[in-house]
C-alpha cells in the first residue's frame, strides 16, 4: 500500500497577509492591454491574422506595467491593482462601453472604473468597430438562430462576447523543456518546410507566430527578473532582499528553460497560467493535474534535501493566492450567469495514471492543505475518485468539504474514463483526464473542447409546443400542431422532441458561427504552442490544430421537464383530470400569480405589436397601463381556485429525486431529448458536439425569462440546476436523491453533469459523519453518477450573511461547478442557494 | 415466496440516511404503537396503534399504513450500496417495535437474509420471551433506560420500569451487542444523581458497557398541536452542552464507555 505524508503542514503567516492585501480594494478595470493591443493592430494592418496576434502579444508583454506585490514569492501580475482585470476589445466591447456607468454599482461582480480609463477605452474602441469576433459571428449566423437567441431559448454569450479559454495546456512539457524547447520544436518544423509546399503560407506564418509569442513570454519573465533585482537593491529587510534575489534568479531561468527545482517549476507554471489569460479573455484556463506534473520536481528536491515540506506548501499556497489575483469583467447578463468573479481555474488531485494505477501522491494531500489554508474560491479545486482511491484521501477531501467552502468537487473516474473513450480518446488519454471550468472533462494538452459553449434552457421548447412554435407572437420554432390535436401523450411528447431538435440545431448554428469567427479573427499562437498537435500540423487550436476537438453546450432544466412532462402524462392522458387546454391556460396566466417583469415585458410588446398591425397605436400611458395590468394579473376567484387545485394535484405527484424508479427513468428519457440529437452535429474544427448537463449559475437569470411550467413552477423563478432535482422537491433524504440522479445516463453527457447537494454542517460531524459522507459519495459513484458538489453551510448562516454582508466578506459557497464569495452574488442567486434542499443526518 | 415476507405490520415512516442510530448509514423503519406515553416523546404520532390524522405546516396527512415485510424491504434495499460501505443497515424504531413482534421478527429476518446489519431502538417493554424471538436476527439492541425509580418512571411514561430493568439484565447477557441510551430530560432525569443511578445499574449488569446520553430536543412539539393533543413539556429547555458534558463525565466514572448523542 502506498504511504502518504498526511500530517497537517502548517500555514505560513505570509499567506494570510497576501490574502488580506488581495482584498484591500475593490477590483478595477485597467486599460493598458487594450491600448497596447490596439497600437499593435494599427501597425499590422494587412498582415496574416496569426502574425498580427503574435505581434500584438509581443507588444503587450514588452510594455505592459509589471509589479511585484508585497511579500510575494511567486510573481507575475496581469494588473497593477490586485484582483483587477484587463479588457479584450478584439472579442467584443460594446457592452462594456454601454455599461461604463453601471459596472461599478451593479449587483453581480461590480468593478471600479476611473473616468480616465473610460476615456482611454472610448478612444481605443473606435478602432474596433466591425473588427470583433462577436460582430463577425453574428454575420455568419442564420436568421432562425438569431430569432431563437433573441427569444432566450439558449444563450451562447460566453464565447460570443469573449475568448474561448476552457483548456488545459501541456504544463508538463513547459516545465520539462521550457519555452526554448518548444521554440526548438517549431524551428524544426520550419526547417522541414519547403518553399514549394502547398501549405507553406499558413504553416510558416503560424510557426513564426508561435516562436514570436514564446520569445515574448520569456522576455516578459525577464522583465520581472530585472524588477526583482532593482527591488532587492532598494530593500532594507535582509530576509526579503534574499527572497527577491531568488525571484530574480527564477524569472531569469523560467519559463525560457526547463525548471531545475520545485520553486522554479511553481514560477514557470504561474507564468504560463497568467499569460494564457493575457493572450485571450477566455476563462476556465484550468491547471488540471497539478499534483501529477509538479510531483517529480517536489520529490527530487525533497529527496535531495533541497526543500522542506513547509516551504513547498508555502509556495503552493502562494500559487493558490495568485489564482485569485486574476479577474475578468463580463457583461451584466453574463455576470449573473457566471456570478462571483469566478475564473473557473479548475485544479484536480488524485485519480489514476495513464496505466490505470492510482496516482495519488503527497502533493495531492498538499493541494487539499492549500485549499484549506487559502480558503478562497480559486482554484476550483476538484478530486478524482475511483475504486482504488486511498480511503485516507477521500476522508481528507471530506474534511475539506466540512469546512464549508464548497470545495472540493468530486469526480468519478469510473464514469468519465469510459465516457471519454466512447468519444474517441485513447484509453491512456482518457485515464489522464482533468476537469475544465465547472465539470467538463478533457485530456490536457491535446484538446480544444469548446466546453461551456452555450446554455440551453430545456423548458423553453415546451413553451413553444404550447404556442405551436410561437413565442410572444413570433414564430420561433416549427409548427408542431395545435394542442387540441394532441390526443395521445406520445403526440405531445413527440412535438416537444421536434421543438428540442430544431432549437438544438439553431444553437449548433450559433456555436459554429462563433467558432469560425474565432478562427478567422482571433487565433491564439501562444496557447497553440502548448497544445498537441498544433506545431506538427502548423495550425492553431482555433483552426483545428488540437488532437481532440469537441463543442460542448450544456442543457439544464431536466428536473423541471421530467416533472412537467410526467404531470401532463399523468393528469391529462392517464387520469384525464385536466385537459391540455386547461394546462395551457394555467401556464399562460402563471397559475393566477403575479407576472414577473421579463415575461410581462414580452407580453406587453406582443400586444402593442399586434394592435399596431391592426392600425391601433398605443400611447406611452396606455402601454404602461397594459404592462401594469399584465403584471398584476388579477384572476377571478373561481379561476384562481381552479389554478390552485391544479397546482396542488401537480404537487401531489411523485417527483424526480425521490428514488422512484418510474419517474427517474422518465427523467432519463427526457434528458435524452437534449443529449441524443446534439451528438449528431459536427463543428468546423472536425469534431463533434457532446452534451453537458449543468447550468453554471444561469438557471437563475434564465429562469427569470421562463414562463410557468407544467411542474407547478411559477414564471420567472429559477429552473433546476444541472442534474439535481428541482429545489425542495427531493424530500426523501440524500441517498434517495443520489439514487435518482444516478439513474440518468451520465455517460452520454460526456461534457459533464453537475449534481448539487446541500448539507447542514451537523450531518458531517465527527469521524462517523465523515465516513457516512464518503460512503454517500462513493455510493453515488458506484451507481455511475459523474460529479458531486456540496454546500455545507447552515441556512441560518446564509440568511445572516444576506443581512450583514460586511461580516461575511470571505464566506465562500458552492454556486454550480465552482465556488464564489457569497456576498458578491446577486440576491436572486443567493436566494436560490438558500432554497436548495438541505440534507441533514437524521 | 417465503411466507414471512407477507407478514403485515403497521408503520408510520421510513427514514433514510440515518447516521445516529446504529453503525453506518441506516434506514429507520418506524413501527406504530407504543406501550409507553413519555411526556417528552418527539414522535407522538407513533404512540397509538390506530391510524390517525396529523396536521403539520398547514397540511393534513394520514399517519400510519399497513405494509408487508416485502414492501418495506424493497424500500430499505434501495440504499444497499450505502449500507455496504459503512456496515449500515436497518434500524427498527417506533413506537415500540415489540408491540408488533411477528412483524418485527420477520423484518429483521428478511434484513439478515439480505446481509444487512440490524438494529432496534426499543424500551424492551415486553416479556423476555417475546424479545428472545428477535435476538437471533439482531446485531444491535439500542435500549432505553430512562430512570431507575419506578414511581418517577411511571409518572413520566405511564408505566413503571421493573420489567424493563429486568429485561436489560437479560439482554446484557443474551444480546449480540447492547447499547443503553438515556434520553436526558430536564425535570425528569437530568440530575447528576439520577444519571449516576442509571450508570450504576448499567455498570452492574454490563461492566464497561456502552451508554449514550441523548439530550432532550423540542423537534416534536409541533406534532402535538397537529394531533390535537397537549404538549406537556412546553416549559422545559434542552440541557446545555456544559451540563451534558458533566453528565458524560459522571457515567465515565462508572467505567462505562459514554458518548453524547447516538
Amino acid at each position: 500500500m502506498a504511504e502518504f505524508y498526511i500530517e497537517e503542514i502548517k500555514k505560513s503567516p505570509r499567506i494570510s497577509r497576501l490574502v488580506e492585501h488581495l482584498f484591500e480594494k475593490m477590483p478595477q478595470i485597467e486599460a493598458d492591454r487594450a491600448v497596447l493591443l490596439t497600437e499593435s493592430y494599427k501597425n499590422s494592418e494587412g498582415k496574416p491574422v496569426i502574425t498580427r496576434r503574435a505581434e500584438a502579444f509581443e507588444h503587450i508583454l514588452k510594455n505592459i506595467p509589471i509589479t511585484i506585490r508585497p511579500e510575494e514569492l511567486i510573481v507575475g501580475s496581469a494588473t497593477k491593482q490586485p484582483r483587477s482585470c484587463q479588457v479584450f476589445p478584439e472579442f467584443s466591447y460594446q457592452w462594456l462601453e454601454d455599461e461604463f456607468d453601471t459596472v461599478e454599482t451593479r449587483t453581480a461582480d461590480p468593478f471600479y472604473i476611473s473616468e480616465e480609463t473610460k476615456q482611454t477605452l472610448r478612444e481605443v474602441y473606435k478602432y474596433w468597430k466591425g473588427r470583433t469576433t462577436s460582430e463577425l459571428a453574428l454575420e455568419y449566423m442564420s436568421e432562425g438562430t438569431k430569432t431563437a437567441m433573441a427569444h432566450n431559448i439558449f444563450t451562447p454569450g460566453n464565447y460570443f462576447y469573449n475568448g474561448v479559454g476552457h483548456v488545459t495546456v501541456n504544463y508538463a512539457e513547459v516545465l520539462e523543456i521550457g519555452f526554448e524547447g518548444i521554440m526548438a520544436k517549431a524551428k524544426t518544423e520550419l526547417e522541414g518546410l519547403s518553399d514549394g509546399d502547398a501549405d507553406y503560407a499558413e504553416k510558416n506564418a503560424f510557426l513564426n507566430a508561435v516562436i514570436k509569442s514564446l520569445e515574448a513570454a520569456c522576455l516578459y519573465a525577464e522583465r520581472y527578473a530585472l524588477l526583482a533585482v532593482e527591488m532587492a537593491k532598494a530593500e532594507t529587510d535582509s530576509k526579503r532582499k534574499l527572497e527577491l534575489a531568488l525571484i530574480a534568479n527564477n524569472c531569469a531561468n523560467v519559463p525560457r528553460k526547463g525548471a531545475k527545482s520545485f520553486y522554479e517549476a511553481c514560477q514557470s507554471f504561474w507564468f504560463v497560467q497568467m499569460l494564457l489569460q493575457t493572450e485571450s479573455s477566455g476563462h476556465s484556463i484550468s491547471p488540471g493535474r497539478f499534483d501529477q506534473y509538479m510531483y517529480p520536481y517536489y520529490k527530487k528536491d525533497l529527496d535531495e534535501g533541497k526543500i522542506t515540506r513547509e516551504f513547498a506548501q508555502e509556495l503552493m499556497d502562494c500559487i493558490w493566492v495568485k489564482l485569485n489575483d486574476l479577474n475578468k469583467v463580463r457583461d451584466a447578463a453574463s455576470a449573473e450567469g457566471f456570478a462571483g468573479y469566478s475564473l473557473f481555474q479548475n485544479l484536480i488531485a488524485g485519480g489514476q495514471n495513464t496505466e490505470g494505477l492510482d496516482a495519488t501522491n503527497d502533493l495531492s494531500f498538499m493541494c487539499i492543505n492549500a485549499t484549506a489554508h487559502v480558503s478562497l474560491p480559486q482554484p476550483s479545486f476538484s478530486v478524482r475518485i475511483w475504486n482504488g482511491t486511498p480511503h485516507e484521501f477521500i476522508l481528507r477531501a471530506a474534511e475539506l468539504t466540512r469546512m464549508g467552502l464548497g470545495l472540493p468537487a468530486y469526480y468519478n473516474d469510473e464514469v468519465i474514463i469510459p465516457a471519454l473513450v466512447s468519444r474517441g480518446l485513447t484509453l491512456e488519454d482518457a485515464r489522464d483526464y482533468n476537469i475544465i471550468g465547472c465539470v467538463e472533462p478533457q485530456k490536457s494538452g491535446k484538446t480544444e473542447g469548446w466546453h461551456d459553449a452555450a446554455f440551453f434552457n430545456m423548458c423553453r421548447p415546451l413553451e413553444l409546443v404550447f404556442g405551436n412554435g410561437k413565442d410572444f407572437g413570433v414564430q420561433v420554432g416549427p409548427k408542431t400542431g395545435e394542442i387540441k390535436d394532441f390526443d395521445t401523450f406520445d403526440k405531445f411528447y413527440s412535438a416537444y422532441k421536434t421543438q428540442m431538435r430544431k432549437m438544438i440545431e439553431y444553437m449548433v448554428n450559433a456555436n459554429n458561427s462563433i467558432d469560425v469567427a474565432h478562427a478567422k479573427r482571433c487565433p491564439l499562437p501562444f496557447l497553440s504552442s502548448m497544445v498537441e498537435d498544433c506545431i506538427k500540423r502548423g495550425t492553431s487550436v482555433q483552426q483545428g490544430g488540437a488532437v481532440y476537438n469537441f463543442t460542448g453546450p450544456q442543457g439544464f432544466g431536466i428536473a423541471n421537464m421530467a416533472d412537467a412532462l410526467y404531470a401532463i402524462k399523468t393528469l391529462v392522458y392517464e387520469q384525464k383530470k385536466y385537459t391540455l387546454n386547461q394546462f395551457a391556460d394555467a401556464l399562460r396566466n402563471n397559475y393566477g400569480e403575479e407576472m414577473p417583469p421579463v415575461i410581462a415585458t414580452g407580453l406587453t410588446t406582443q400586444i402593442v405589436k399586434e394592435l399596431a398591425l391592426k392600425g391601433r397605436a398605443l400611447s406611452k400611458e396606455e402601454i404602461s397601463d397594459v404592462y401594469i395590468k399584465i403584471t398584476k394579473n388579477q384572476t377571478p376567484e373561481d379561476k384562481k381556485r381552479f389554478y390552485d387545485k391544479l397546482r396542488e394535484d401537480i404537487e401531489a405527484l411523485p417527483k424526480f429525486g425521490n428514488d422512484n424508479l418510474e419517474v427517474d427513468l422518465f427523467a432519463r428519457d427526457v434528458a435524452y431529448t437534449y443529449t441524443k440529437p446534439l451528438q449528431e452535429f459536427k463543428n468546423p474544427r472536425g469534431g463533434i458536439f457532446q452534451a453537458g448537463l449543468y447550468p453554471v449559475s444561469a438557471n437563475v437569470p434564465l429562469g427569470a425569462q421562463t414562463g410557468a411550467t407544467p411542474d407547478g413552477r411559477l414564471a420567472g423563478t429559477p429552473v433546476a440546476d444541472g442534474v439535481s432535482p428541482a429545489a425542495g422537491r427531493d424530500v426523501n433524504g440524500p441517498t434517495a436523491s443520489c439514487n435518482s440522479v444516478a439513474r440518468l445516463d451520465h455517460f452520454i453527457a460526456s461534457n459533464g453533469t453537475l449534481f448539487n447537494m446541500k448539507f447542514h454542517p451537523s450531518a458531517l460531524k465527527g469521524q462517523s459523519g465523515l465516513e457516512s459522507f464518503a460512503a454517500l459519495v462513493c455510493g453515488y459513484f458506484e451507481q455511475k453518477g459523474m460529479h458531486m458538489q456540496f454546500n455545507v453551510v447552515s441556512r441560518e448562516t446564509l440568511l445572516d450573511a444576506q443581512k450583514y454582508p460586511e461580516k461575511y466578506k470571505t464566506l465562500v459557497v458552492r454556486v454550480a461547478g465552482y465556488s464564489a464569495l457569497f456576498t458578491t452574488l446577486s440576491r436572486s442567486l443567493q436566494d436560490d442557494i438558500i432554497n436548495r434542499t438541505e440534507q441533514g443526518g437524521f | 415466496m417465503q411466507d414471512y415476507l407477507n407478514t403485515i405490520g403497521r408503520i408510520f415512516d421510513i427514514q433514510k440516511f440515518s447516521v445516529h442510530d446504529g453503525p453506518g448509514i441506516r434506514t429507520i423503519v418506524f413501527l406504530k404503537g407504543c406501550v409507553l406515553r413519555c411526556k417528552w416523546c418527539c414522535n407522538p404520532e407513533s404512540q397509538n396503534y390506530e391510524i390517525e390524522q396529523m396536521t403539520t405546516a398547514g397540511k393534513t396527512k394520514t399517519v400510519g399504513r399497513d405494509v408487508t415485510v416485502k414492501e418495506v424491504m424493497e424500500e430499505v434495499l434501495k440504499d444497499r450500496v450505502y449500507f455496504r460501505r459503512t456496515g449500515g443497515g436497518i434500524t427498527l424504531s417506533g413506537g415500540e417495535s415489540l408491540c408488533q413482534p411477528d412483524f418485527a421478527v420477520a423484518l429483521l429476518r428478511a434484513a439478515k437474509e439480505n446481509g444487512l446489519s440490524t438494529a432496534i431502538e426499543s424500551t424492551a417493554a415486553a416479556p423476555i420471551e417475546t424479545i428472545r424471538k428477535l435476538l437471533p436476527y439482531l446485531d444491535h439492541y439500542l435500549m432505553d433506560i430512562k430512570h431507575t425509580n419506578p414511581e418517577k418512571h411511571k409518572e413520566f411514561t405511564g408505566r413503571d420500569n421493573r420489567l424493563m430493568l429486568e429485561n436489560a439484565r437479560h439482554l446484557a447477557k443474551e444480546a449480540r451487542h447492547l447499547v443503553i441510551r438515556v434520553p436526558v430530560i430536564p425535570t425528569f432525569n437530568d440530575t447528576v444523581e439520577e444519571i449516576s443511578a442509571i450508570a450504576a445499574y448499567v455498570s452492574e449488569i454490563m461492566p464497561g458497557g456502552e451508554i449514550h446520553l441523548l439530550p432532550y430536543h423540542r423537534l416534536g412539539s409541533d406534532k402535538y398541536k397537529g394531533l390535537g393533543r397537549e404538549y406537556k413539556m412546553e416549559h422545559i429547555s434542552p440541557p446545555t452542552d456544559e451540563h451534558m458534558e458533566k453528565l458524560l463525565e459522571t457515567v465515565k466514572k462508572f467505567g462505562l464507555q459514554g458518548q453524547i448523542g447516538g
